[in-house]
């Protein structure tokens, strides 16, 4: 591996194995993949495959237990890193009440920047930054137990971004959201994404948000069974149900109307099935 | 248990500067035995409507005597949930709450006890008029655990912390029918689940709303959650009942739930892109019945037109 290439790579994974416990059966098992700096990655797969996982294993919250894992080149195993590797990899969880720490929003998304010891006149630019990213400018002051879930959601957001992380990792952060809630945040991402090339590793149970990404890793009791571009991998239907991926609505709906007789494509978007079905209804026969 | 709602409002922390009106006079009425789906975006003032329906927020006139001459723009609120009248201070809150069980956001997260029987338990107990017998708290645990599908025999003695996250899920659910409630309120039951998960937790209140309680009501966002489950659905916006109708209904007129901020079912999405191209069908919006209507226009067109429909249903 060359100086070079360590350097445009954000995150690899070399052989990692994880347990949690002695006698539990690896949650991660042997997994290797790596993440371009600037990439936008989904990772999806059922409960228990692995993904929370491989998440924190990726900033060091969770040792390997075999395997060597490195964020921008260092070794995430290595205590010294430790402090370096989190100030560039940022977690986003799912449910934002485990993640305020103040009763002040402007004290919360401070925490961070505080913590690793960013300069004082700096904290408040951050925190003007993070909070217009987000779209909270107006709730700086307010107190996060008087927020909506969603809006919670954007604070701690907000609070990652504070530390100015070179990735974002969401680790199912929008499934407590309301749909334009979701909409907000994935807007937010991919503005972070193309605009700062930040990035992102996002866990995500819902196909809408993993066919933004540049590509999908698909995990299975805690290994690496598939990878690739979204749209691929969303239409092969019967590799998605042999990892115990349920067919997304509208793949169900097309497959339906396939045994049915019906000539028509897997599409993956509302307007792609119309176009299907209409121009099949109204072609000359 | 009908339940029955007039002019129900609520107010934030009134008289301080936080102060915020969720509700702005709330009028809805559940039947028993509907299956019922209320939407609204955040803030929208559902969870704080569903939190009146066991007294967890008492009716403003249950707390400040309703005054004629004060409040003489308001009619007087009413909240009668079968035989309970929940503006009564005298109100029985201890029995209803037995009769309406609430389940929580993400109710995982309120597992508390040492083992499963005991975090089951402790529902029972609590709202018990006098301690059951040991018997009938293992027979009523026992029942609760294996209608939500797991098996008592297995998970009773261990620490609920040890499950898996769909596993939590059902064990809360547990604690809470194990009153046998006439109502099951739950907020967003399927959240944050997998889409195989999501799934099961929809056929297991399918079988709840069969086999246990009598009238099932979700908060969702999902809007195919509500376009594949609900008998009614209740629009809320601004503190107030939207629209109250059957989800055919609702999704016919798509655009007023747009602009509301609010997501459309899949099939409702698909049927409006199809009549921009000039082919109407009208379904139910559940997605089996898309695919009927559709797949009947094509058995139609390639019968060679036998009939001379012009594809329209």
């Amino acid at each position: 591996m060359d100086m070079q290439e360590t350097e445009s790579v954000a995150v690899r994974f070399e052989n990692v194995k994880f347990k949690y416990d002695q006698n539990s059966r690896y949650a991660l098992n042997n997994v290797s993949f790596s993440v371009k700096e600037g990439e936008f990655v989904a990772l999806i797969g059922h409960n228990g495959s692995g993904k929370s996982t491989t998440a924190r294993l990726i900033n060091g919250l969770l040792e390997a237990t075999s395997g060597k894992i490195t964020v921008f080149g260092k070794d995430v195993s290595d205590k010294k890193n430790l402090f370096e590797v989190r100030k560039s990899a940022g977690i986003v969880f799912q449910n934002p009440d485990n993640q305020m720490v103040s009763s002040i929003v402007e004290d919360d998304v401070a925490f961070g920047p505080e913590n690793i010891g960013v300069p004082r006149e700096e904290i408040g630019e951050r925190i003007e930054w993070a909070l217009s990213v987000v779209g909270m400018t107006a709730y700086r002051n307010s107190s996060p137990a008087r927020l909506s879930g969603g809006q919670k959601q954007r604070i701690a957001i907000a609070g990652v971004l504070a530390i100015k992380p070179k990735i974002l990792i969401l680790d199912e952060s929008t499934a407590m959201l309301d749909p334009k809630g979701r909409k907000e945040i994935m807007d937010v991402v991919l503005r972070l994404n193309k605009e700062e090339k930040m990035t992102v590793i996002m866990i995500t149970h819902f196909m809408e948000e993993a066919l933004l990404a540049d590509r999908t890793v698909v995990l299975n009791r805690g290994k690496i069974v598939l990878e690739g571009e979204p749209q691929d991998i969303f239409k092969n239907s019967e590799l998605l149900e042999t990892y115990n991926l349920s067919l997304p609505g509208i793949g169900y709906i097309c497959k339906q109307l396939q045994k049915n007789g019906m000539a028509i494509r897997d599409c993956l978007y509302p307007e792609e099935l119309a176009e299907e079905i209409a121009s099949l209804l109204q072609e000359e026969s | 248990m009908d339940i029955i709602a007039k002019n129900i409002t609520h107010t934030y922390n009134e008289g301080s500067p936080f102060s915020s009106a969720a509700l702005k006079g709330v009028d809805l009425t559940i039947r028993e035995g509907e299956f019922f789906g209320i939407i609204g975006h955040t803030g929208s003032g559902k969870s704080t409507f569903v939190q009146h329906l066991n007294a967890l927020i008492r009716v403003y006139t249950a707390e400040k005597k309703y005054n004629p001459k004060k409040d003489k723009n308001t009619e007087k609120p009413v909240l009668q949930i079968g035989e309970f009248d929940l503006t009564d201070k005298k109100c029985d809150f201890n029995a209803l709450r037995a009769k309406v069980g609430m389940v929580f956001q993400y109710p995982e997260y309120q597992l508390f006890a040492e083992t499963v029987f005991e975090d089951v338990v402790f529902g029972l107990r609590n709202f018990a008029k006098e301690k059951p017998t040991k018997e009938a708290e293992e027979a009523a645990v026992q029942q609760a655990i294996e209608i939500v599908g797991l098996d008592y025999a297995d998970v009773k003695d261990k620490s609920p912390f040890d499950l898996s996250g769909g596993q939590k899920r059902r064990v809360a659910i547990a604690g809470v029918i194990v009153t046998h409630p006439e109502i099951l309120v739950l907020d967003e039951p399927a959240a944050g689940l997998d889409p195989i998960g999501k799934r099961e937790i929809m056929e297991l209140l399918h079988k709840l709303h069969r086999d246990w309680c009598r009238t099932i009501i979700v908060v969702s966002h999902d809007m195919d959650e509500i376009s594949e489950n609900c008998s009614r659905v209740a629009v809320f916006s601004e503190g107030k009942v939207f629209k109250c109708c059957t989800p055919q209904e609702l999704f016919r007129h798509s655009e007023e739930l747009e602009a509301l901020g609010l997501d459309i079912p899949l099939t409702a999405k698909v049927q409006r892109a199809l009549a921009e191209r000039g082919v109407e069908i009208e379904t139910d919006f559940t997605r089996d019945d898309f695919i009927a209507k559709v797949s009947a226009l094509f058995r139609k067109k390639t019968d060679k037109g036998d009939d001379g429909s012009c594809g329209k249903m």
